[in-house]
């Protein structure tokens, strides 16, 4: 229980990281291994703000941390575009009965 | 112990707990609100370390667009009438081996890796120094990222949509 520091932040983004990768590889729906994913962007994104202030970067991690999220955007975007097609073909979202690229 | 360390313990108990319940719940629904909390808790990180824009772009972004979107994929792909929205859990075993080897390495490298901590004083708004970056240092990147949203869009509305024949 030390002052807050950058490693607090760290240690956080650690744990985040490895909830997002337990999610992703222990749920079958393949929206929760979305969700796992998004954790996991959030975890990278802790850290870079964290560095850009500690690191005394100026401004440069923040601007990082927003091109990350318009990346995440326009992958949920075009992830869920591509379940819902798979839920269209099998019938099912789980990802460990889903073995055929083609029908 | 002030006023900062609080808040930040505050807010990292509501990230890492929500967080949790995202990956354990048996329910896919539960999953999807407990998300909102645990991305109220990552802004609310991001206003610790003085990112106030990146804050707001986390709540408009992630919680007005990304955990609608998720939503709308749980209720398009779930028979609701059926309560069939149970969510199934495979590995748990191994998944949780591997994942704590995982943490217990990051943890060790970040920890026993001297850092450079020199905190900045915060700003009093980050909105002008960003502006003022992404239209000189990062326009190309700004710019290509534009793109690939335009491309994103269209990519997922003609994937979505094409018919079957």
């Amino acid at each position: 229980m030390a002052e807050v520091g950058l490693y607090h932040f760290l240690i956080v983004s650690a744990i985040l990281f490895a909830l997002g990768i337990y999610g992703i590889v222990t749920r079958k729906n393949a929206v929760m291994v979305l969700m796992g994913i998004e954790l996991i962007l959030n975890s990278a994104n802790i850290n870079f703000v964290a560095f850009s202030r500690y690191g005394n970067f100026g401004l440069s991690g923040q601007i990082i941390a927003l091109f990350v999220i318009i990346l995440a955007a326009a992958e949920a975007a075009i992830a869920l575009a591509i379940v819902l097609n798979i839920y269209k073909t099998f019938a099912n979202v789980n990802v460990d009965e889903i073995d055929k690229l083609k029908e | 112990m002030n006023l900062y360390d609080i808040v930040f313990y505050l807010f990292a108990a509501v990230t890492l707990i929500s967080a949790f319940v995202v990956v354990t719940s048996r329910n896919i629904v539960y999953s999807a609100f407990s998300l909102l909390f645990t991305f109220f808790g990552v802004a609310g990180l991001y206003v610790l370390l003085g990112a106030d824009f990146i804050a707001v772009v986390q709540i408009m972004v992630y919680v007005g667009g990304i955990l609608i979107l998720l939503l709308f994929g749980v209720m398009l792909t779930n028979k609701i009438v059926r309560v069939d929205i149970k969510t199934g859990t495979i590995n748990i075993i191994p998944a949780i081996i591997g994942v704590i080897l995982l943490l217990a390495a990051v943890l060790w490298i970040m920890l026993s890796t001297g850092w450079k901590s020199v905190p900045a004083e915060i700003a009093q708004t980050t909105t002008v120094g960003i502006g003022n970056l992404l239209v000189t240092e990062y326009v190309l990147i700004f710019e290509l990222l534009g793109i690939l949203l335009l491309v994103a869009l269209i990519g997922a509305a003609s994937i979505a949509r094409r018919d079957k024949e």
